[in-house]
């Protein structure tokens, strides 16, 4: 076990490093000389000009940008944001808590609604159930968020006035508020968990059904319910546990639209302003912030797999 | 007596893989029905100044946020344009920007990945590691990304999404060609002497198509989201030209009394994205070997 820890920390690593000359690259494409940018209405006085450049190593070779912007990363720094004049990591942290959770809300729903659905269309191929529960995970991966969102909002607040249709309440403010605040993003997003962890159960537990050791239990006459939920399940949970982990990250970074819509200030919200505001060090941020958190759940993801499945744990 | 060896149907009848895969399809009728819509939108798309009822750009003073009426089907937005029209002009943006972003994303990843799986080595590990590094950036995150950077322009957009998309496609291009590596027929074939790239061409290729197809058109179905995505955010498809995402962006601001501004572009994203996930669900089931159920 530790040997394969070992060589995909091996992966890991230089997808890191790779990762680290993209968004660094990032930069190059960007429109623009950023001193002219920040000098704003001093663009006119090249000594200012001189002294951003000096400040932001625009003046030195690529390499050294590099080196440095990398250090500068490694110890935290993420650079300073252009228009919030804040350093980019404070920034990432102060919406890190919101969008963690409307992920976590979005997944609880997800595989809420998408295991057990799935379960039951393997359970009831074929028959009318299988039908529907495809179905409901068809328009759950075909809808897309934002009109899934927008037409929410139309239904629960324009017409009915249950819900809010914006605006967040921290959770350390007015737990309740905060999860009416939330309850129909974390909706939307979790549907969409759900249509991919539907498809995924019902695959995984079609082949646990079709194994010989199923074939055994039921010929020793075990009851179908013991087959299905003992036998079958726990074994076609173990891919579905790992998928689950990555859809996870996919919410935490993947939320834009939705925050966008019903107006959550998270992560998606931060990305997109920063891009609007032409705020490119915060967008560097939120990328580097985002990949970070993916390849470190798909690292849970695979130690979870070792963990629920004996057969990788011996070897 | 005869020995009878039991052969699929297929074998058979001496049908080819093609014309199986192509009966295979057919019998879906869902995957059917969802080629029509296609089919349906793509004539809508080419037919669009024909068919289209008015001017899609051409505002007008006297029918500001008109309800759907005889006159006009779907209503009119906030500056009295036909929202039929501009459905009908939006799939233009749409489909071009989900068939051409994901037919640049095979033309940069399917070589790359045949190049890695191939050569191997240092080769391979680079080009895996870059896939990889690419891939753990969420795909809208990157789209929105480099789109920013690029600029906003449909092109930019479309850029963009191929780009983003590019790495799926070096994996799997990567994957059949280490499969086929270790084939007894390349082998064979190497063995006679084919430089690699004869094989590449010759042999993998033709067998990553039926996987390239299912999996180009599950990702124009994303690529169709994104576009709609970026353009929601501004970064798409440039106003006054119609497009499906940014028409429900400004339809946001009328909700309360001009719902019809947000149900009609989203009712065509939504069908065209759920025909596409369900002719690629038919080709998966038509295509792959293993599944000669019923």
């Amino acid at each position: 076990m530790w040997a394969w820890l070992l060589k995909r920390l091996g992966q890991i690593l230089p997808t890191l490093l790779v990762l680290s000359f993209l968004i660094f690259g990032l930069q190059q494409l960007m429109p623009g000389d950023p001193a002219l940018i920040l000098a704003g209405e001093e663009r006119g006085d090249p000594q200012v000009l001189a002294q951003i450049r000096a400040e932001l190593w625009l003046d030195r070779p690529l390499w050294e940008q590099y080196l440095h912007w990398l250090g500068n990363v490694l110890t935290g720094d993420f650079g300073f944001s252009w228009r919030i004049r804040m350093p980019v990591a404070e920034l990432i942290l102060q919406k890190l808590p919101v969008t963690a959770q409307l992920a976590i809300m979005a997944f609880l729903i997800g595989t809420l609604i998408g295991v057990p659905m799935g379960i039951l269309s393997a359970v009831r191929r074929d028959r009318l159930a299988d039908w529907l529960a495809n179905a409901v995970a068809l328009f759950g991966i075909s809808t897309p968020n934002f009109w899934f969102g927008i037409m929410l909002i139309l239904l629960v607040s324009v017409q009915l006035g249950w819900l809010p249709p914006s605006g967040y309440v921290p959770l350390t403010e007015d737990f309740w508020q905060s999860i009416a605040t939330t309850i129909m993003p974390a909706f939307v997003l979790g549907t969409n968990v759900a249509g991919v962890l539907m498809r995924h159960t019902r695959a995984a537990m079609l082949t646990a059904l079709s194994q010989d050791y199923i074939r055994t239990a039921r010929a020793k006459g075990l009851t179908e319910r013991v087959v299905v939920w003992k036998h079958a399940l726990r074994n076609a949970l173990i891919p579905v546990v790992t998928l689950g982990t990555i859809e996870l990250g996919r919410l935490l970074a993947g939320a834009v639209l939705t925050e966008q819509i019903f107006t959550i200030p998270g992560f998606g919200k931060l990305v997109v302003d920063a891009v609007f505001n032409r705020d490119y060090p915060v967008v560097q941020g939120v990328v580097l912030t985002t990949a970070l958190i993916f390849v470190l759940l798909s690292l849970v993801a695979d130690l979870l797999y070792m963990a629920i499945n004996p057969r990788l744990r011996q070897a | 007596m005869s020995t009878t060896v039991a052969t699929p149907a297929s074998v058979e009848r001496g049908e080819s893989p093609a014309r199986r895969a192509v009966r295979r399809f057919l019998r879906h009728r869902i995957a059917v029905f969802g080629l029509a819509v296609i089919v349906v939108f793509v004539a809508v798309a080419l037919l669009a100044p024909w068919i289209a009822p008015y001017d899609p750009v051409q505002t007008s003073w006297t029918a500001i946020r008109k309800a759907p009426s005889a006159a006009h089907w779907f209503g009119t937005d906030e500056n009295g344009r036909d929202v039929l029209s501009r459905v009908i002009w939006g799939a233009r943006a749409s489909l071009m920007a989900g068939v051409v972003s994901v037919l640049v994303a095979v033309a940069i990843g399917v070589p790359i990945g045949l190049i890695a799986g191939f050569a191997g080595g240092w080769t391979d590990a680079v080009l895996s590691r870059i896939a990889d590094a690419m891939l753990s950036v969420p795909f809208l995150i990157l789209a929105i990304a480099l789109a920013a950077f690029l600029g906003p322009a449909l092109e930019n957009a479309m850029i963009a999404i191929a780009i983003t998309f590019s790495p799926v496609f070096v994996r799997l291009a990567r994957g059949m060609a280490l499969d086929a590596k270790s084939t007894d027929w390349v082998e064979a074939a190497r063995a006679l002497g084919n430089p690699p790239w004869r094989i590449a061409v010759r042999h993998v290729l033709p067998n990553i198509i039926p996987p390239l197809l299912v999996q180009g058109t599950l990702a124009i179905a994303e690529a169709i989201i994104a576009e709609a995505a970026l353009s929601f955010l501004g970064l798409g498809q440039q106003p006054p030209a119609p497009s499906w995402g940014s028409m429900l962006n400004s339809a946001q601001r009328f909700l309360e009394n001009a719902p019809w501004l947000a149900i009609f572009p989203g009712a065509a994203i939504f069908l065209v994205v759920l025909s596409f996930n369900l002719v690629g669900d038919g080709l998966r089931d038509a295509l792959d070997p293993r599944a000669d159920r019923r």
